[in-house]
């Protein structure tokens, strides 16, 4: 990523479409938290991801845009190893966090998932109380006294902005709320064990529009503590959310650059096409 | 818009973007007839074609109104994205330059009906030569434009420089003319606004031809463009 390159060609260019940038605020942080490096994926000899290099910068938000079946999905199911359940499905290549490959088998596939935490398309709350939906994830991994537990699970519910929402009805069953209240509620439990990386697999695609705002106001409040990765089929979402954007066509990265750039002149043919909605 | 692309998966969007284009093409046609009759009712003294392009300048600002409408439209409903995004607001950009340029042509019009009440001064082949190459880039920075044509566009961009050079020319001459008797000065005056509007209208083309060359490739062409109007220099001297 030409970060700071391009935020100089964008300052430099006379022309009033300097300030053209989607976001031009996007200097993107150069230090990267999570790497994947050469990255193959198959399903059985279906190859489904090919020679993936990508940079997740840390406390930045990066999105992954492309058509169905691009292998964007992928990708995040393989950063958190999700395929592991599925036998056939294998990976090749690294995804380095830490010094570490997370995707080999020495590390623990729990250690790994409260590093990297994932929200799904579908809110998936468990059928129990909205608290005990928080303490659940944080049990398995720590040991916490009832108090210090009642703090995780107020500063969880808070970050994830649904503490106004949840905090007169905590004993009560998660399933009795909104959509998009469910829907910040797996969020709430998804950052309660602190993880340092957050996919999100398009969470707000069943939500209305307004769910899907505070969804976004909230994705970009978590990005100062998180280093968070996006796959939305929303162009707009990716263009409102991210610092730098992806295009996956055909199990291949084709192109990644800062939201601004990616929106408004991106290099590839095939993005173009893509995002202009030119596409088959 | 590179010629390569697809079309679009929705047809109406490809059938909008292609309306823009046609109102562009259609706004930079009659922005270029206003600067040949502005020029034309000079150099032939022909009020009657100098107030029709007076007139005429309405129909130019109704254009830019329409143009920017559509496009604001375009904008909030179909969020365009990149070539198409750049496309849309390099229209609204070309269509306020083309407006400027009516202005221009209808002031140079107005300013003609007072010179020819006036004894003829000089020839005016620089006013007609200067009026041609404006227009010839005026109209190729249009053509640029709806043909999707950066390089087109990088070569009007570079073309300004005759432009220049003949209003230095018209500049030194009417400075001469004024220092020669001064009953020359009004219609000197006048000619003098109108090179000076001719030259801002080459401005404006290269102007547009920026802009086509951002809405094509998606970077900008660098600052310094040749340039060689020196008349902000110059310095008149007593007669000997």
């Amino acid at each position: 990523m030409s970060t700071s390159s391009e935020t100089s060609t964008a300052e430099s260019q006379s022309g009033s479409f300097g300030g053209m940038q989607v976001r031009s605020d996007a200097a993107l942080n150069t230090v990267s938290r999570l790497s994947v490096r050469n990255l193959d994926f198959y399903y059985g000899t279906n190859k489904a991801l090919k020679a993936i290099n990508l940079e997740l910068p840390d406390r930045q938000v990066t999105g992954m845009i492309g058509p169905s079946g691009c292998g964007k999905s992928t990708l995040l199911r393989v950063l958190n190893r999700m395929y592991s359940l599925y036998p056939g499905q294998r990976a090749e290549g690294e995804v380095m966090m830490d010094g570490r490959n997370m995707i080999s088998p020495e590390v623990d596939l729990n250690e790994l998932r409260s590093k990297i935490g994932m929200v799904f398309q579908k809110p998936t709350p468990f059928p129990m109380t909205i608290y005990d939906n928080i303490a659940f994830g944080i049990k398995l991994h720590e040991k916490l006294s009832k108090s210090e537990m009642d703090d995780r699970v107020e500063w969880a519910l808070t970050r994830a902005a649904i503490w106004g929402e949840a905090k007169d009805r905590l004993q009560t069953s998660a399933m009795g709320l909104s959509g998009g209240q469910q829907q910040r509620l797996c969020i709430a439990r998804t950052i309660a064990v602190r993880p340092e990386v957050i996919l999100f697999d398009e969470p707000t695609s069943a939500l209305d529009p307004i769910s899907t705002l505070k969804i976004e106001e909230l994705i970009d409040e978590l990005k100062r503590d998180f280093t968070i990765c996006i796959v939305t089929h929303n162009m707009q979402q990716a263009a409102r959310c991210a610092d730098q954007v992806a295009f996956f066509y055909l199990g291949e990265l084709v192109e990644v650059a800062p939201a601004g750039q990616m929106f408004t002149a991106p290099r590839q043919q095939k993005t173009q096409e893509y995002i202009t909605g030119r596409f088959g | 818009m590179s010629n390569e692309m697809p079309d679009h998966i929705v047809r109406s969007y490809d059938e909008q973007l292609n309306r823009v284009r046609d109102m562009v093409a259609r706004m930079g046609g009659l922005a270029e007839r206003q600067v040949h009759d502005s020029v034309t009712a000079m150099t032939r003294r022909d009020a009657r074609l100098a107030a029709e392009v007076v007139s005429r300048d309405a129909a130019l600002d109704q254009l830019e109104r329409e143009i920017e409408a559509f496009c604001v439209r375009i904008l909030a409903l179909r969020q365009p994205m990149a070539a198409d995004l750049r496309f849309i607001i390099a229209s609204m950009k070309v269509a306020h330059n083309l407006e400027r340029i009516g202005d221009y042509a209808r002031n140079g019009a107005k300013r003609s009906i007072v010179v020819m009440q006036q004894p003829q001064l000089g020839s005016m082949n620089g006013f007609s030569r200067m009026a041609n190459l404006v227009q010839e880039n005026l109209k190729a920075a249009i053509d640029a434009l709806v043909n999707g044509d950066a390089e087109a566009a990088q070569r009007v961009w570079a073309a300004d420089e005759p432009v220049d050079d003949v209003y230095n020319g018209i500049f030194r001459e009417m400075l001469t003319f004024m220092m020669e008797d001064p009953r020359n000065i009004t219609a000197a005056t006048h000619l003098l606004f109108i090179a000076k509007n001719l030259e801002r209208i080459g401005d404006h083309a290269t102007n547009i031809a920026e802009t086509v060359h951002y809405a094509v490739r998606g970077d900008s062409l660098p600052d310094d463009r040749p340039k060689s109007d020196t008349s902000a220099y110059a310095v008149i001297r007593a007669p000997e």
